[in-house]
């Protein structure tokens, strides 16, 4: 590993420095995201400073993390049995360890930085394009399903990762990109996605970050929605010191659909941050943001949704939800809706609610003989029914349940 | 078997019970009547282990155990059921994963193998089925959007597969029509032997037509006025509460 002795801000742009000959694709745009990075920062840590889009999130923590420059080898780590997989490890693909998923290209032999309307303005989008070394391209043909793929990203401790990673759906065509986060250490994962589906394409992409306890996972998504697409993201976050995603979907045709889903189950000092902007730019549209958490010990959960509704948007149909069950009086919840109508024929909600266990249910659980830890899991599973129902792909749905039976039971120990 | 000696509760300082002595004998059905406000509920929730009430006197021994000690499932492992007088709605919660989760925590922890999803359906259907409830009660979110007669049912099913060694019945009869009221005596009734003890709240001398007790015990104002055999009950529904109470008085 090359050491690197700067830390945060300093680190991440000494990386730069190291990489620059190196890095793949244009250098004049790895040099604009430079100095876009250079004079954002790293909100809330050495100095940078904290626009309203992070008035909840502090990226204190990361100003002494180290970022090494890691030897890439192809050692395996989690696998999806029989099932097709795209690994990275530390922002690299490892080629001889993905399936031959048709379709799938490498960043790093043919970069393509779009997004660049966020580089400006998003530190973890312009952090991303200077330092992307890799990540995953996947091209769906017209009419094409390709089904279920899994995209594992894992983190190695002292070092950074920026992956970039490409989706492009094709009219008609299918995918469920399920994208797991998992690593050990103190690392830093930012992926950036740019996707776009096109006219009457599905994509379902769920998101399970598992991340290492002092772990930080700032990740950038933008999408595109033609007409009549289909664009479906469920975040589940079960890990990691800082999480933030930050994704802005823009519905360009009509008769779309966009759901950005959370499931946010957070305990110790854990913090993990929600972003979602939906633009409605075309007429008879429906968007989603829901966003479910369960909130223990001395955890920060933030939850900031906005809808756009453009002029010509007429019969829109947006709603958005914060929903907090509070495990813990010193746990806390932030939820910032935000509305932004200029059409006249539209049908936008929003809401928050937060509250405890309901300790008659409770009770009635255990008068049947489950026991407490057992009562309030039942309980926890039931308050997120909302969001795992729907799952229609049942090996997801069970990985999703899966992963908070095995949060609860952590966290229960 | 259920032995409650001298037993005093308040809630957040307001005596409720004022030294209840009650004894009921393994196979006995005994019924509890009185008046609104007289404890009734109280008696139930202390027996079941809810924690709002403070006993500050007396003690209640369940087959040789100190029952106040124990946490409410630990209870409902020794053999204690509550079928509760208005109960629980669980949004996101689906009956038939509740009842086998429950019975599967009371197998488990009475060492026995247990049930899978295929197995406890078939014993769910066929007591559903002795209860006359639609099967579809057990595919629905426990109790939400039950009719309140529903409900009662629904409790009743939850003790007929549960099989515990003492209910308690509190006001399992109030809201229920003729045909239901005799749908849940007869699961009642379905379920005495020498095994099985009951304590049958109830305002109204209807149940205990349905479900005839070997022991009638009138409370009022916290304590135990009255003990006599099934005929007390008709006596209290001619002469009304306030006889009996001038009486004790």
């Amino acid at each position: 590993m090359n050491a690197i002795t700067e830390t945060g801000t300093a680190g991440l742009l000494a990386r730069y420095d190291a990489l620059r000959g190196t890095l793949p694709g244009d250098p004049a745009v790895r040099a604009a995201a430079a100095r876009a990075f250079r004079s954002l920062g790293l909100p809330g840590a050495n100095r940078g400073r904290r626009s309203e889009a992070w008035k909840y999130t502090s990226l204190a923590p990361v100003a002494d993390m180290s970022f090494g420059i890691d030897q890439i080898a192809d050692t395996p780590g989690h696998r999806n049995a029989g099932a097709q997989n795209l690994m990275v490890r530390a922002g690299h693909v490892l080629p001889h360890l993905s399936s031959q998923v048709p379709g799938f290209t490498r960043f790093a032999d043919a970069p393509s930085f779009g997004m660049q309307d966020r580089l400006d303005s998003d530190p973890l989008v312009a952090l991303n394009t200077m330092l992307a070394e890799d990540g995953a391209m996947l091209r769906v043909p017209d009419g094409v399903d390709l089904g279920l793929v899994y995209l594992v990203q894992t983190g190695i401790g002292g070092t950074s990762a920026h992956p970039r990673h490409v989706i492009r759906l094709g009219k008609g065509a299918r995918l469920t990109l399920v994208e797991q986060s998992l690593g050990k250490g103190r690392y830093l994962q930012n992926p950036v996605f740019d996707i776009r589906v096109g006219e009457d394409a599905v994509l379902n992409h769920f998101r399970v970050l598992q991340d290492g306890d002092d772990a930080v996972n700032l990740t950038g998504i933008t999408v595109n929605v033609a007409a009549g697409g289909q664009y479906e993201q469920l975040t589940m976050v079960a890990g990691g010191r800082i999480t933030r995603t930050d994704i802005r979907a823009s519905i360009d045709g009509p008769q779309a659909l966009v759901h950005l889903d959370g499931v946010q189950l957070l305990k110790g000092t854990q913090h993990s941050d929600f972003t979602s902007v939906v633009r409605h730019a075309a007429p008879n549209c429906t968007s989603r943001q829901a966003v479910r958490s369960v909130l223990a010990g001395r955890s920060h959960g933030v939850f900031q949704g906005r809808i756009e509704v453009a002029r010509v948007a007429q019969k829109t149909d947006g709603y958005q939800r914060s929903s907090t069950l509070l495990l813990s009086d010193d746990a806390e919840m932030d939820t910032k809706p935000e509305l932004e109508i200029f059409a006249d024929d539209v049908k936008c909600s929003h809401g928050a609610t937060v509250g405890a266990l309901d300790l008659e249910q409770l009770f009635y659980l255990r008068s049947r003989g489950i026991p407490d830890a057992e009562a309030r899991s039942l309980l926890i599973r039931a308050f997120l029914v909302e969001a795992l129902e729907p799952v229609s792909n049942e090996t997801v749905r069970a990985m999703l349940e899966a992963t908070v039976d095995r949060w609860w039971e952590k966290e229960a120990a | 078997m259920l032995d409650i000696r001298g037993l005093a509760v308040s809630i957040n300082d307001k005596p409720i019970l004022h030294g209840i002595d009650l004894t009921v004998p393994q196979g006995e059905v005994h019924a509890i009547m009185g008046p609104n406000g007289s404890g009734k509920s109280t008696l139930a929730y202390v027996l079941s282990g809810r924690e709002d009430y403070a006993v500050t006197s007396g003690s209640v021994s369940f087959n040789g155990r100190d029952l106040l000690e124990m946490e409410p499932e630990e209870r409902a492992v020794a053999g204690v059921f509550l079928a509760f007088q208005a109960p629980i709605e669980l949004p996101g919660v689906g009956n038939a994963n509740f009842l086998r989760t429950a019975l599967n925590a009371l197998r488990r922890s009475r060492g026995e193998a247990e049930l899978d999803a295929v197995q406890f359906l078939k014993l769910a259907r066929a007591e559903a089925k002795r209860l006359a409830m639609p099967e579809d009660m057990l595919r629905r979110n426990v109790n939400v959007g039950f009719s309140g007669g529903e409900k009662k049912r629904n409790e009743v099913l939850q003790m007929a597969i549960l099989r515990p060694k003492l209910a308690i019945l509190d006001e399992t009869d109030s809201g229920l029509d003729i045909d239901a009221l005799k749908i849940v005596a007869d699961g009642v009734n379905a379920l005495r032997g020498p095994d099985f003890s009951a304590v049958v709240i109830t305002h109204h001398q209807r149940l205990l037509d349905h479900i005839v007790p070997d022991r009638v015990h009138v409370l009022s104002a916290g304590r135990v006025v009255r003990s006599g055999g099934p005929e007390l009950a008709k006596q209290l529904e001619k002469s009304g509460y306030a006889a009996v109470q001038a009486e004790a008085a």
